[in-house]
C-alpha cells in the first residue's frame, strides 16, 4: 500500500504505479506501453485543466442531460417495508445508460491528444452505442469490436451503432463475447498505434483507464451526495449498484468511500448460481490474476486459463472486474453480494409494475437485493440505488426467459 | 544493466558459438498443438533445423497474437494441455537433446497462477532455458525476474518500434539471453517485416543491451528470413510454421513432416545468408 496515503483514505488510490493495493497496474505488451504512459500524462493534464473540465461539464449538461434526477421510489419502498429507497436515474441520460458519462470524457481527451480514429469494445452494445454516439457528434470514425455471439443476440444495438456511423466488427475468436471483443480491440490498438484512441467502456484495463473511467463516472456519486442532502438533509445509509466491470458502481461509490456511515454494496451476477459454471461473479467466485492490462479478480480454471462468464444480462457477462472493486472487496470497505438470473428477472418485473420504470437487466441485479437491504437498514433509513440503464434493450431477452413471444 | 550468468546458460552459449556474422534460426511452435504427442515429434525434428526453440504456452486470451497463433492456442487447450504438460514436454525433449535451448513464451496469468517461484524452479528443472512473457512489461516484472534469476533462467524482453529512448534503459535492464525485437507494431504473423528498416533498431538495441538481438513477428518466407539474418543475431519464425501445422492437421496429412519441411527451408535460408556474409 502507498505509505503517503492516510490509512483510512480509501479515495486516494491508485498510487503512482496505477495500483489499488495489489490490484490494477500496467500489464500490456511493450508496443502499448509508451501509449498508455502517454495517455496517463495526457489525462493527468486534462484533469487539472479547468478548461477541459468546463467543456466536459457543458456537454454533460446540454448533450447528456445531467444532472440526472434522484427519485424517491415511494411505492417500491412501501412494498418492501423498510428503508426509503431512492433511484439515481442514470437511465434518463442520452442513450439510456451511464455509459455516455465516460464516453463524453474520453472523446474530449482523444481530441485533445490529436487522435483521429476511435476503437471500442462492447458486450451488450450499450458502450458501443455510447461510443458511436460521441464519435458521430465529434465527427471521428469509430470501429466497435463485438463478439459474434453478442452481435447475433443484440441486433437492435448493432443497427443503432450502424445508424450512428460506426463500423461493428464481429469477433469470432474464443467464445466470441465481450472478453474476446476486448482482446480484438487491443490487437487493433497495437497495430494502429499512431492515430488510434482506445475507448474502454468500464473501469478496468491498464492504468490510467480504471482511474480515468471512475473519475468520469464519479459524477453519479457526486450529484447523489448533493441531491440526497437536499432531499433528506443527510447522507444515505447505503448505496447499491450492479457490478460487471463495475463502472456505474465505482462512479456511485467513490464519492462516498470516506463517509464511514455510508454502507457500500455491489451486486455481482451469479447467473444460474455460484455452484454452477454459469455465472459472472469474479469477486465471489474467482481469484486474483492478470488479464486485459490489470491485476484483478478473474474467473479462471485450475490452470490459470480464463473462463467464460455467464449472465442473463450481457452487460455483466465478463469474467473480470475493475481493480478498484477488488481492492475495496479485500479491505472490506464495500460488500459484494450476488444475484441470479432468476432473481434479476423478478426484480425487473417488480420495478416495472410498481414504479413504471423498465430497468436494464444489469440494474435489476442491484434492485433484486433491495428487499434484503431495505430490511437490514430498516425504517427511517435511506438507500440510494444506481439505476444504471433502461431496459428497452432487454425486452426480447426477458420475454424469452419468461416463455412469452413478442 | 542486462544480466549474464557465470559460465553462461545454454541459451547464452548458443549465441556465443556463432560469430558476429551468423544469425541463429529460432523456431516457434505452440506446446500441445495439435496434441502433446505430435508436439513432441515436432520438437524432436525441429532440433535438427533450429538453433533455438521457442515453445508457446497456450493461453485462453492471447492478446498479442494474430489469428494463426490464436487458433494454435485454442487447439492446444482443446486437446487438454496444462502447464504441467508444457513442462513435461520440455522434460521429455531434454532426455534426448541437451544442446538446443528452449525458451518458453506466453502470457502472465498461467505463470502467476502457478506461482512465480514454483514456475521458475519447475521450468528450470524441466530443462527450459528462458522465458518471454508478452504482457509483463519491465514496470511489473520485478517479482517474476527475481524468481527467474534465482533459478538461473534467462528473461527475454521484447522491444518494439514504439520503444523510445526514454524507455530503452528500462527495457534492457535485467534482460538476459537475447533481446527480442518485435519488427512491426502489430500482432504476430500479419504484417511483414521490412528487413532494411530493422537494421537501425537492431544496432541500437545491441548497443544499449550488450546482448544479441533476434527479430520476429513478421517473418514468413525463407527470402525474408535470409534478409533479416543479414542484420540480426537471430531470426524468429512462428506463424509460418504454425500455419503448416494447422493446414496439415485440417487435411489429415502428416503434421510433423509438413512443419519440418518448412523449418528446413527456413533454416537453409538463414544459413545461406550466413555463408554469404562469412
Amino acid at each position: 500500500m502507498n505509505a503517503s496515503v492516510k490509512p483510512n483514505d480509501w479515495s486516494a488510490y491508485p498510487d503512482a504505479k496505477g495500483r489499488f493495493g495489489d490490484y490494477g497496474g500496467l500489464y500490456v505488451a511493450e508496443t502499448l506501453m509508451p501509449l498508455v504512459l502517454e495517455l496517463d500524462r495526457a489525462y493527468t493534464e486534462a484533469k487539472n485543466d479547468p478548461k477541459f473540465q468546463a467543456e466536459l461539464k457543458g456537454y454533460l449538461t446540454h448533450y447528456v442531460g445531467r444532472p440526472s434526477p434522484l427519485y424517491f421510489a415511494e411505492r417500491l419502498s412501501k412494498h418492501l417495508g423498510g428503508a426509503k429507497i431512492y433511484f439515481k436515474r442514470e437511465e434518463l441520460n442520452h442513450t439510456g445508460a451511464h455509459k455516455i458519462n465516460n464516453c463524453m470524457g474520453q472523446i474530449l481527451l482523444a481530441q485533445r491528444m490529436g487522435k483521429t480514429r476511435i476503437i471500442a469494445e462492447t458486450g451488450a452494445g450499450q458502450h458501443g452505442v455510447a461510443s458511436a454516439t460521441v464519435t458521430a457528434r465529434f465527427g471521428l470514425p469509430c470501429v466497435v469490436y463485438m463478439g459474434a455471439v453478442d452481435v447475433a443476440r443484440q441486433k437492435p444495438n448493432v443497427f443503432r451503432m450502424n445508424l450512428l456511423g460506426a463500423e461493428v466488427r464481429p469477433v469470432t475468436s474464443g467464445a466470441a463475447t465481450l472478453k474476446d471483443a476486448m482482446n480484438e480491440a487491443m490487437r487493433d490498438w497495437v497495430t494502429n498505434v499512431a492515430d488510434t484512441y482506445y475507448m474502454i467502456g468500464t473501469a478496468a484495463g491498464p492504468h490510467p483507464y480504471p482511474a480515468m473511467v471512475r473519475d468520469f463516472q464519479a459524477v453519479i456519486g457526486s450529484e447523489t451526495r448533493e441531491q440526497i442532502q437536499e432531499l433528506e438533509g443527510r447522507l444515505p445509509d447505503a448505496v447499491v449498484a450492479c457490478v460487471g466491470g463495475g463502472s456505474n458502481a465505482i462512479g456511485m461509490f467513490h464519492p462516498f468511500l470516506n463517509d464511514e456511515t455510508v454502507k457500500i454494496y455491489g451486486v455481482e451476477a451469479s447467473g444460474h448460481g455460484l455452484e454452477t459454471d454459469k455465472h459472472a461473479a469474479s469477486l465471489t467466485g474467482g481469484r486474483p490474476g492478470v488479464l486485459h492490462g490489470n491485476k484483478t479478480y478473474l474467473l479462471q480454471d485450475d490452470d490459470g486459463q480464463i473462463l467464460d462468464a455467464h449472465s442473463i444480462s450481457a452487460g455483466l457477462d465478463y469474467p473480470g472486474i475493475g481493480p478498484e472493486h477488488s481492492f475495496l472487496h479485500d479491505v472490506g470497505r464495500a460488500q459484494y453480494l450476488t444475484c441470479t438470473d432468476a432473481e434479476a428477472l423478478e426484480a425487473f418485473q417488480l420495478c416495472a409494475e410498481l414504479e413504471g420504470i423498465i430497468p436494464a437487466l444489469e440494474s435489476a441485479h442491484a434492485l433484486a437485493k433491495l428487499p434484503q437491504l431495505a430490511k437490514e437498514i430498516g425504517e427511517g433509513g435511506v438507500i440510494v440505488l444506481c439505476l444504471s440503464g433502461r431496459g428497452d434493450k432487454d425486452i426480447f431477452t426477458v420475454a424469452d426467459a419468461l416463455g412469452r413471444t413478442i | 544493466m542486462s544480466v549474464s550468468y557465470r559460465d553462461g546458460t545454454r541459451l547464452e552459449r548458443a549465441f556465443q558459438r556463432e560469430n558476429d556474422h551468423r544469425a541463429l534460426f529460432i523456431a516457434y511452435v505452440m506446446a500441445g498443438d495439435p496434441d502433446l504427442e505430435t508436439s513432441f515429434e515436432i520438437l524432436k525434428g525441429l532440433a535438427e533445423h533450429a538453433d533455438v526453440i521457442e515453445l508457446g504456452m497456450p493461453f485462453s486470451d492471447p492478446m498479442a497474437e494474430g489469428p494463426t497463433i490464436q487458433l494454435a492456442s485454442q487447439r492446444s487447450l482443446a486437446a487438454g494441455t496444462k502447464m504441467r504438460d508444457v513442462l513435461g514436454l520440455v522434460r521429455r525433449f531434454r532426455e534426448i537433446n541437451t544442446v538446443t535451448p528452449i525458451v518458453l513464451m506466453g502470457y502472465l496469468n498461467p505463470v502467476l497462477f502457478h506461482g512465480y517461484g514454483a514456475f521458475a524452479n519447475d521450468a528450470a528443472d524441466a530443462g527450459a532455458d528462458g522465458v518471454i512473457i508478452v504482457d509483463c512489461p519491465p514496470e511489473e516484472a520485478d517479482p517474476l525476474t527475481d524468481a527467474l534469476e534465482a533459478a538461473r533462467m534467462n528473461l527475454i524482453r521484447l522491444a518494439t518500434p514504439t520503444t523510445d529512448d526514454k524507455r530503452l534503459p528500462a527495457v534492457v535492464a535485467r534482460t538476459s539471453g537475447f533481446i527480442y525485437y518485435v519488427s512491426v507494431a502489430g500482432v504476430t504473423g500479419v504484417l511483414e517485416a521490412d528487413a532494411e528498416a530493422v537494421r537501425g533498431p537492431v544496432e541500437r538495441l545491441r548497443a544499449a543491451s550488450g546482448l544479441p538481438v533476434a527479430v520476429g513477428f513478421g517473418i514468413k518466407t525463407p527470402e525474408r528470413a535470409a534478409q533479416v539474418a543479414r542484420v540480426a543475431d537471430g531470426v524468429v519464425v512462428g506463424s509460418a510454421l504454425v500455419d503448416e501445422i494447422a493446414a496439415a492437421a485440417k487435411m489429415n496429412k502428416n503434421v510433423t513432416e509438413k512443419v519440418l519441411l518448412k523449418a528446413s527451408e527456413l533454416a537453409k535460408a538463414v544459413r545461406s545468408a550466413r555463408l554469404e556474409m562469412a
